[in-house]
């Protein structure tokens, strides 16, 4: 512990690359201000694209490859998609490969999970993640449980997808997070994407994953804009499963977090960097299980302070586990201050806009955890 | 595309003229249909300036459902309805205003600014809500059926049964909810009505491409209880068809099942694009609006002149110009009572 106190006061630098322009163009929305905008690196690749595209181009490119693969759920054909998320699909496949199905979320759910039993590879939508609640039993009884239930024989290669999480002003029942839930389940694997680079890579990876996966998208992601580099563009790219992105390199507290809340977390950076000579690093968890507690580990060594944001419950939530895991590693001596949880108010989510607000992490919620994190060792 | 196949209008099973209505029991339905059509082009202008946000479903079209049913029930009767609820707790009795603060997510709320559109819940109404799920109320309205008789058979009390009147969509009925509750009810003879509105579409998807048999009053069958099919756009063939399932579960015969078939004049919701359904299909069913429909057997049977009905609407838009201002004037909830309502006590 000696060794690391002070580091923040230091003053040894430069402790990384000109911020502001890295960090606004890793933190989308598109940016209005021409000032901002002439700031940003010029982006390596081709395209700039939204995480609904992104999303859309990935089932796409699957179908394509793989004749296996269909799309099932309420709305996805003739609608397009509650979300717009499998636009035009129905046109391109036809409606064998895109399937619009009753309102019976249990039925169809273990249905698809029926016909992954048998060899086909579906792409399951819950129009929420709300609404899979009535279809749990299938993801973790039927999914989650039969390979090992079967002693390695009957594989389940089916990615239950859809958006997760609170949007604005929907209420308690549409509004709930279900990261720490499904993370809990051994026989799943549970990805939680950020940008349109991570929607693309790792839902490609979950398709071609023959395991059960539940891929937790965000409806405020959908519409936001990502410059990425060409290759992620390309037809065979992939994002490994269970490994986390150091968004931002820092020195001070490391920031880990998934979804959405990775962009806020990279404005809280900023802020921190601008106003306090903070320099934090943000981790994209980008899967929730497996969950890299390796990268988070190596970067706990570096900072010695860890802050965890999550907009899910607090109670036995993702933040909870990502203390437990780093207390079990060596990382732990390494740690001059206590662990930092910031999450979602323990509350169903309210309906009325202030009450909403405060039930959610925001910048200013961020920056307060890692400042006291870091003034927590002050001499 | 395919759009659905032309619906047979049922036609009244019920005579609609052999109803022997008072004047001010037709004014009654009138004056509720009104405040329910009245009530959800409010919230439509309101979401559009901003002071509504979230989903909102509106019920444009199906007003003779909720009239025609629910003024038949005593306040002690209990309603359940779904996502699209504002018109149901209209009628049940839930003052406009709180329902208005409600989706203005103030402190006045029914709600008290917690729940929204989807969420309206009253106690002293029994109203229980207000579900976000297909098919979620419908164990719900069945459990306080299932109270009911328990009141009577496991406390004793004497008193009329209490009836339950559960309302819910055509997508709904291929839910297995759905089914287990038939099942129940019937087999313990709980005296609740499962309503239809069968209005054709669920968002995007058209009733016939979700299922297998398109007439709902016929699964009811499967089940062992009633299955009526009526006119929804006809208040009083709706309220004739409640009349005999209301009279069915008070003297503990059991439930029935009301397939209203109706339309919805609006898309599903205020962000619903309203793409797949046809304009000729949306005009035929508007021409049969049921306030119009209703205005002029009031006026034709000479029970009341326009200027009485005018009389009414007036009234009724001046209420609603009230429950806006209530609303607008009303404080946000305390943010200090973020953790408020988590227990029973506190």
């Amino acid at each position: 512990m000696m060794a690391h106190v002070g580091r923040a006061l230091t003053g040894v630098a430069p402790r990384r690359a000109p911020l502001a322009a890295t960090v606004r163009s890793l933190a989308s929305p598109m940016p209005s201000s021409p000032l901002v905008a002439a700031a940003r690196p010029q982006a390596r690749g081709a395209a700039t694209i939204t995480c609904r595209e992104a999303l859309n181009s990935a089932i796409d490119e699957e179908m394509e490859r793989e004749d296996k693969v269909y799309v099932i759920g309420e709305e996805v054909a003739e609608y397009n998609g509650a979300y717009k998320v499998t636009k035009g699909l129905l046109a391109k496949y036809g409606d064998r490969r895109v399937v619009d199905t009753p309102i019976t979320e249990a039925g169809f759910a273990g249905l698809a999970t029926g016909s992954a039993f048998a060899g086909l590879r579906p792409v399951c939508e819950f129009m929420t993640f709300n609404f899979s609640m009535q279809a749990i039993d299938h993801i973790v009884n039927s999914a989650a449980k039969t390979l090992y239930m079967s002693g390695g024989k009957i594989k389940v290669p089916i990615v239950f997808r859809g958006p997760n999480g609170a949007a604005a002003g929907v209420g308690a029942q549409h509004s709930q997070d279900f990261s720490a839930w499904y993370g809990s389940v051994p026989g799943l694997k549970v990805i939680s994407p950020y940008d349109a680079e991570d929607c693309r890579g790792l839902l490609k990876a979950a398709i071609r994953d023959d395991n059960p996966v539940v891929f937790l998208e965000n409806e405020l992601m959908y519409n936001q804009s990502f410059d990425v580099a060409d290759e992620v563009m390309d037809k065979d790219f992939t994002l490994p499963i269970g490994k986390a992105k150091v968004m931002l390199e820092g020195s001070d507290v490391t920031i880990v977090t998934h979804s959405k809340q990775v962009g806020v977390a990279l404005q809280a950076a900023a802020e921190l960097e601008e106003k306090h000579e903070v320099f934090a690093e943000v981790i994209n968890l980008r899967s929730i299980r497996p969950l890299d507690t390796a990268t988070v580990c190596e970067s706990v060594k570096k900072t010695s302070r860890l802050v965890t944001v999550e907009e899910g419950w607090p109670a036995f939530g993702v933040g909870a586990e990502l203390c437990a895991s780093i207390f079990e590693t060596e990382a732990f001596n390494y740690l001059d201050a206590p662990v930092q949880r910031v999450t979602g108010a323990d509350v169903p989510t309210p309906y009325a806009e202030n009450l909403e607000k405060s039930a959610f992490p925001s910048q200013n919620d961020i920056v307060a955890a890692c400042l006291r994190a870091v003034d927590v060792s002050l001499p | 595309m395919s759009y659905p196949k032309k619906v047979q209008l049922p036609l009244t099973n019920y005579n609609s003229t052999g109803l022997n209505l008072n004047k001010s029991n037709l004014l009654v339905l009138y004056e509720d249909m009104l405040l329910g059509r009245n009530f959800e082009d409010m919230c439509a202008q309101m979401y559009y300036k901003g002071k509504m946000f979230g989903f909102v479903h509106l019920y444009n079209g199906q007003e003779a459902v909720s009239t025609g049913v629910i003024k038949l029930l005593n306040p002690t009767d209990y309603v359940c309805s779904t996502y699209r609820d504002h018109v149901h707790a209209l009628s049940k009795g839930v003052p406009s205003k709180n329902v208005m603060a409600e989706l203005f997510g103030k402190e006045t709320g029914c709600s008290k600014g917690r729940g929204g559109s989807m969420h309206i819940f009253s106690a002293p109404h029994n109203f229980l809500g207000g579900f976000a799920f297909i098919a979620e109320g419908i164990p719900v309205a069945t459990g306080a059926a299932f109270q009911s008789i328990y009141r009577q058979q496991v406390l004793k009390e004497t008193e009329d049964l209490r009836v339950t009147a559960c309302f819910f969509g055509d997508g709904t009925t291929n839910n297995g909810q759905f089914f287990e509750c038939l099942n129940m009810a019937v087999l313990w003879k709980l005296p609740i009505i499962f309503v239809v509105e069968n209005n054709q579409w669920a968002i995007g998807m058209a009733h016939h491409r979700s299922s297998s048999i398109p007439e709902i009053h016929k699964k009811a069958e499967a089940f062992g209880l009633p299955g009526i099919e009526v006119d929804g756009m006809d208040v009083l063939a709706v309220r004739q068809a409640a009349k005999q399932a209301v009279q069915r579960a008070r003297q503990g015969d059991g439930p029935t099942l009301i397939e209203a078939l109706t339309y919805r004049f609006r898309g599903h919701s205020l962000a619903d694009p309203d793409e797949l359904r046809s304009r000729q299909e949306k005009e035929a069913w508007v021409a049969r609006d049921p306030i119009k429909k209703l205005k002029k057997y009031i006026l034709d049977n000479e029970i009341a002149n326009i200027g009485e009905l005018n009389e009414i609407q007036n009234a009724v838009k001046t209420e609603l110009e009230q429950a806006v201002k209530f609303a607008i004037s009303s404080p946000e909830p305390n943010m200090s009572e973020l953790k408020r309502y988590l227990f029973a006590d506190n």
